[in-house]
């Protein structure tokens, strides 16, 4: 049952998405603008846009890809005439190379950070922490990587500015992908752990004589982890999102830097098929992490 | 030093800090506890019991205070000053504490089966399936039915009593010499708090532990203690064996508190009882004299101008200046009797 209305509630929202991008996309101008050159006589713009379906009226069009979705087929690049699906899975590995180590390192850092800050209430350290994720948040990922890429790979030379190869290139990347949202873990963890912290289990656990390490972290981390089990799904969220400006940033040939590129050239099907897709990841995101809550908290268990 | 004495507490002093000021919870306290025995701390809240047991187990939390002063020496080693691996070694083993509240104490993530296995592999050498087979064990013992399949539940699936169990259970897995109750039954039923006290006297009977037992509740006192501390304001105001405390009481306060007790005597149904009048002191700013005082009946000269010294006799102490006339002017309280 569960299941089943939540499935319904995400297709919805998928069909909403795909509509709202539909729209949108056909309102922003002309793609055979960009297919060949100004100077070419009307008429053959005409043809062009016949053979790619873009002169019916937008209810027309509309019909046509809802119809086609039903069976699977996302269309085709007006460039590359390839199919979008190949298009889009072939940089998913890419994309993947810099979202998998972004997230770990944020939630690694979100969690050292966040919980040292909670212990150490107050020191220096938890003042320092509190700032630096306000700044941290505040700071849009394209500014902190081209200020990373000044500093690291203009000035001090020691990392590749952009592109992709060697472990090299992944560093900058990755870290200003990372920062946003370890930030905002830290955030959360530091302040759900400084509520754990007070809590009547944890002075319990003391008084059984365990190690401070069992106590804070079996005890305390196990409990102060739920609240922010929900905003690690909306950090997937935005870590694709960061991603298609990171990408940019970086020029890294993943699925960002795809979508992107087809924005700029009107490239509907990639660009929808793409959001699509994007869309997927955070609601099944959502999904695991809903899942993981039953796993980590019995009491929701029994419900 | 008494052969017998297993906890001794010299001058213990508990200060908590909140908005610059600074609360005594604990003044100078002391006292000792010898094995087998049965002492009770029986006083208002606020009154400091609470802050002494955990004073006692060195778990006032930084954030909110510190021990200021005081020994807590347990078989001679003091407990304030032994390395934290020690202190460690000794909690949860030689020396137990059950919880007021066994809905907050108790981990609500983790199975009872769990949290009581863990004291178990913390400081006996067990694996995994021994100290499940022990934990089971110890859940027959505190009377909790079914107990195979209750070490899955998780404590939000327990009654309240069945969680006041888990945790006793926790409490004497390691065949504690000294068991700290704080209010144990306070958060219970009725029925259910004189099935605890049973199970409590029951387990001292068969493991030898001393018990040191924080309450309000005059009725239970009288029916487990061996002997008894009053304590107002943070400060011992007196100490005796349970006969003299109910029988003979000194201090004008443990007079209030025996009379405030409920009682089914004849012609009680239409008195009212007799309640303490008005509210304990503010710690953080403490009356001139005896901290009593305001709320005395038998207030008079002197109290304003010190704080009554401890006064022992025949193995029974009072904080009061004027105790003697009023012992011999005052009858014995009708509901102690």
């Amino acid at each position: 049952m569960f299941f089943l209305s939540r499935a319904l509630r995400s297709a919805l929202t998928l069909w909403a998405i795909v509509s709202v991008v539909f729209v949108a996309t056909r309102l922003t101008g002309d793609p055979t603008y960009y297919l060949m050159p100004a100077e070419m006589p009307e008429q053959q713009r005409v043809e062009l846009r016949e053979k790619l379906g873009l002169n019916d009226d937008i209810a027309t069009q509309y019909l046509r890809y809802g119809k086609a979705l039903v069976r699977a087929d996302f269309g085709r690049s007006f460039f590359s005439n390839r199919p979008v699906a190949d298009l889009f899975f072939e940089r998913v590995p890419n994309t993947l190379l810099l979202t998998i180590p972004a997230f770990l390192l944020s939630v690694a850092m979100g969690l050292c950070g966040g919980i040292w800050a909670a212990l150490r209430h107050n020191s220096l350290f938890d003042r320092a922490l509190t700032t630096a994720t306000v700044v941290m948040q505040a700071l849009p990922n394209f500014a902190v990587g081209i200020a990373a890429i000044l500093i690291f790979s203009l000035s001090l030379r020691l990392l590749p500015s952009g592109g992709m190869g060697t472990w090299k290139h992944m560093v900058l990347p990755v870290i200003t992908l990372a920062l946003a949202s370890s930030a905002n873990i830290a955030h959360l963890v530091r302040s759900s752990m400084l509520e754990v912290l007070a809590q009547d289990y944890m002075r319990y656990a003391r008084s059984k004589g365990l190690s401070p390490a069992v106590v804070v972290l079996k005890h305390g981390l196990r409990n102060a982890i739920l609240p922010v089990l929900t905003i690690l799904g909306l950090q997937f969220g935005g870590l694709v999102a960061g991603a298609v400006v990171t990408e940019t940033v970086f020029a890294w040939p993943g699925v960002g830097r795809l979508v992107i590129d087809a924005v700029m050239k009107r490239d509907f099907a990639v660009l929808q098929f793409g959001i699509l897709m994007f869309s997927t990841a955070i609601i099944l995101a959502n999904l695991v992490v809903d899942l993981a809550y039953g796993l980590l908290d019995p009491r929701v268990r029994g419900k | 030093m008494n052969q017998r004495e297993l906890l001794r507490v010299e001058n213990l002093r508990t200060y908590f800090y909140s908005q610059g000021r600074t609360v005594k919870a604990v003044e100078d306290v002391s006292f000792s506890v010898e094995q087998r025995s049965t002492v009770c701390l029986v006083g208002e809240s606020g009154s400091g019991k609470s802050a002494t047991a955990f004073s006692i187990l060195n778990l006032i939390p930084k954030s909110l205070g510190r021990i200021v002063a005081g020994k807590v020496l347990f078989q001679g080693e003091d407990l304030l000053q032994i390395s934290p691996k020690r202190h460690r070694a000794l909690l949860g083993s030689d020396i137990a504490m059950i919880f007021q509240e066994p809905a907050t104490a108790l981990n609500p993530v983790y199975t009872v089966g769990e949290q009581i296995a863990e004291v178990l592999r913390a400081h006996r050498r067990c694996d995994a399936r021994q100290a499940r087979r022990q934990a089971k064990a110890l859940l027959d013992r505190v009377g909790i039915p079914d107990a195979e399949r209750r070490l899955d539940d998780y404590p939000h699936q327990l009654s309240g009593g069945m969680r006041q169990r888990a945790m006793i259970a926790t409490a004497i897995a390691c065949r504690p010499k000294l068991l700290i109750a704080d209010e144990p039954t306070t958060a219970l039923d009725a029925t259910v708090q004189a099935q605890i006290l049973c199970l409590l006297h029951d387990l001292q009977q068969e493991t030898g532990m001393a018990l040191m037992f924080i309450t309000h509740d005059l009725s239970v006192v009288a029916e487990i203690a061996d002997r008894v501390l009053v304590m107002y304001a943070g400060r011992v105001v007196e100490e005796g064996a349970v006969g003299q405390i109910f029988d003979a009481p000194r201090m004008p306060y443990t007079r209030g508190l025996l009379e405030a007790r409920p009682s089914v005597h004849a012609g009680v149904s239409s008195r009212r009882l007799a309640a303490v009048s008005g509210n304990p002191p503010d710690l953080a700013n403490l009356p001139d004299g005896c901290s009593f005082r305001p709320r005395c009946g038998y207030a008079g000269n002197g109290c304003d101008q010190s704080m009554p010294a401890l006064e022992t006799i025949n193995e029974h102490s009072v904080r009061c200046f004027h105790w003697r006339q009023i012992g011999a002017f005052a009858p014995v309280p009708e509901a102690a009797l």
